[in-house]
């Protein structure tokens, strides 16, 4: 076995685009769940409009790379609203069935052959990074030592996903130290003790499901700088990765979401690179390197079973809350 | 509960609330609220049907009846927590059937509930500062921007701090309300109210489950409310205590207003004592509310 190639591809995953994407989105979830007890399940979704939403605007209508963040970013914001309006009222359980829903309508929307001149239908959108490449201030060459060699074009995907997720974690920070912060926690404990102290804890919950879906889109963003828009990715069990990396780090804290997203794919990483080549070295003798893979996914089932047990407050969270955890 | 645990110097009882005969849904010399057919079902049955009610200002009213009586129902209706079937009601001469529960409490009318909601992973000075009104802070864009809130907010917590030393919670401020005993939670859930600077406080149920020695202070602080200038409705099921402090007691039963008047008459009235004192627990309830008649005919 390999150890030198298995860790250096481990460690890569430390500042990759996917780990950022991820921390961006778990970012938003904090934000609907941890803190304001919104039973947000269609992360996923969110995602899929920033990634789409950059893609077509740049492909389809030939729009600067900036404005189809930007693009994104509206088309999360009126989802959430379309979400929100209709099942705010409603108890958590419902939301978590809509939103649930609401994201699969989405992915599928993407997917259908209705709209394969924007959305490409199965196959995906790619080529689309002339615009953000050329905003790119970092001269050509490659960067960085160990296992973290990469090009101007790699450096600057991870730069800009890196201070996303800084900005992120700023308004989370400074939003939840608020009075603002307090009545979405109030209303996470119960709303209507909130609304009995005159607080519209309707508006409040739209605006945290609206605050947390952008971070989603921008998620979707940075997935798709890299490379390439793949419908398959934004399928129901990322928003259930997603929740794994949430209540890894801590659900209703500020670097949970990121310190649980590294160590998510550091994880992944380590696995899918060690146990192929723990199966050809005839470690496992009992399965093949493709059901390897597919044991990664169990592992992470496994695990999210055991923090949700025996740390539900995760990593970062309050142990004194742990005592009341209901 | 008995009557020794009361506080031996007797409260001042505010008279002269009413205008005319003394009778169910009288008119109040100055009332506060003012509510006109208001009816709640649920399925077939009546929780509440109250052709007039008036409540007075300024004075500690007691709403009293048994269980099931319809209390809590109308203390919903009349907040916004719930939708009535017919009925119109004002606060302080504005109409405000049909308005959502938190425009209700902005107005100064607020409530606390029959089973406690203490904000349990908030701490129990963040609890107290949930109450107050017009905070700054709590738009989303100020709240980015302590200089334009952190002055307000460190005025509240010194407010907050005031009144958990009255109550006897300043020891706890620091920690979760989840932490709080039953009777702690009371406290807190009435104080947190107090942040707000209501003018009328509906209290249901303030003293269940709250021992001897806490009740007395609780109806201390019910008492100081009164001579602060608020407006009391509290719900009540311990008479003793009702009578008390009570400046005038409404009586429900099956959802009617069956009785009302200073509680010394309203303790007298037969109706009453056989309907709610249990001195004729056998006799049904419709007899009092002129649904069926003694032999138990419907009417
Ligand atoms: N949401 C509901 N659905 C169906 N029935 C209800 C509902 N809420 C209350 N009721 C019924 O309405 C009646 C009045 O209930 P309410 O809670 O107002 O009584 P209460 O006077 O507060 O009693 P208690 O002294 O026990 O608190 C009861 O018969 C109750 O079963
Ligand atoms: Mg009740």
């Amino acid at each position: 076995m390999d150890w030198g190639q298995i860790l250096s591809n481990t460690a890569a995953y430390l500042i990759s685009p996917e780990t950022i994407a991820y921390a961006l989105a778990a970012l938003g979830l904090a934000l609907h769940f941890g803190y304001t007890g919104l039973l947000n399940f269609g992360q996923a979704g969110f995602m899929a409009i920033g990634a789409y939403g950059y893609a077509i605007s740049i492909l389809s209508f030939g729009a600067p790379w900036w404005v189809g963040i930007l693009v994104g970013i509206v088309g999360s914001v009126i989802f959430a609203f379309i979400l929100g309006i209709p099942t705010l009222r409603l108890r958590a359980d419902y939301l978590a069935i809509v939103t649930i829903a609401a994201a699969e309508i989405v992915r599928l929307l993407f997917t259908t052959q209705a709209f394969d001149e924007y959305t490409n239908s199965a196959d995906g959108l790619g080529n689309y990074h002339a615009g953000f490449r050329a905003a790119n201030p970092i001269p050509e060459g490659t960067y960085g030592f160990g296992p973290w060699v990469y090009n101007e074009t790699q450096w600057w995907v991870r730069i800009f996903g890196i201070l996303l997720v800084v900005v992120a974690a700023l308004i989370v920070w400074a939003l939840m130290r608020s009075p603002w912060g307090r009545v979405i926690k109030g209303i996470r404990e119960d709303e209507d003790a909130v609304r009995a102290l005159g607080k519209n804890v309707f508006a409040y919950k739209m605006q945290s499901l609206v605050i947390g879906g952008v971070f989603g889109a921008l998620g979707g963003v940075v997935l798709a700088l890299p490379s390439a828009v793949v419908p398959s990715v934004y399928v129901t069990s990322l928003t259930f990765f997603l929740y794994t990396i949430l209540l890894l780090g801590g659900a209703a804290t500020v670097f949970g979401p990121i310190v649980g997203s590294v160590i998510f794919w550091v994880i992944m990483a380590f696995l899918s690179n060690a146990l192929p080549q723990m199966v050809n070295a005839g470690l496992l003798p009992f399965m093949t390197t493709t059901q390897s893979q597919v044991l990664r996914f169990i592992l992470v089932g496994v695990a999210l079973m055991l923090i949700v047990i025996f740390r539900p407050q995760g990593i970062f969270g309050n142990k004194k809350e742990l005592t009341f955890v209901k | 509960m008995s009557s020794n645990v009361l506080p031996t110097g007797r409260p001042v009882k505010t008279t002269g609330l009413h205008s005319g005969e003394i009778a169910p849904g009288v008119a109040k010399v100055d009332p506060i609220i003012v509510a006109d057919n208001i009816t709640r079902t649920f399925g077939g049955l009546h929780a509440v049907d109250v052709a007039h009610l008036e409540i007075p200002r300024g004075a500690i009213t007691a709403l009293i009846g048994p269980n099931g009586a319809g209390k809590t129902t109308l203390f919903n209706l009349l907040t916004g927590f719930d939708k009535p079937n017919t009925g119109t009601w004002t606060f302080d001469g504005k109409s405000i059937s049909g308005m959502s529960a938190f425009k209700v409490a902005r107005l100064g009318q607020i409530r606390t509930f029959q089973l406690t909601k203490a904000l349990g992973l908030l701490t129990v000075l963040d609890n107290m500062k949930l109450g107050a009104k017009g905070q700054r802070g709590e738009g989303l864009f100020s709240s980015l921007f302590p200089a334009l809130w952190r002055k307000q907010d460190q005025e509240l917590e010194a407010r907050a701090q005031e009144l958990l030393v009255k109550f006897k919670l300043d020891a706890k401020s620091a920690d979760y309300a989840a932490s709080l005993s039953g009777g702690q939670r009371k406290l807190l859930e009435m104080a947190r109210a107090l942040m707000s600077d209501p003018t009328l406080v509906m209290l249901d149920e303030p003293m269940a489950g709250v021992n001897p020695a806490l009740t007395q202070s609780l109806l201390d602080h019910i008492l100081d409310l009164k001579k602060e200038g608020m407006t009391v409705l509290f719900v009540e099921h311990d008479m003793a205590m009702v009578s008390h402090i009570a400046d005038w007691v409404i009586v429900m039963a099956e959802g009617k207003i069956v009785a009302e008047g200073p509680p010394e008459i309203v303790m007298k009235n037969p109706a009453v004592i056989d309907a709610y004192l249990g001195a004729h627990l056998d006799v049904d309830l419709g007899v009092v509310t002129g649904r069926v008649n003694e032999k138990g005919e419907q009417l």
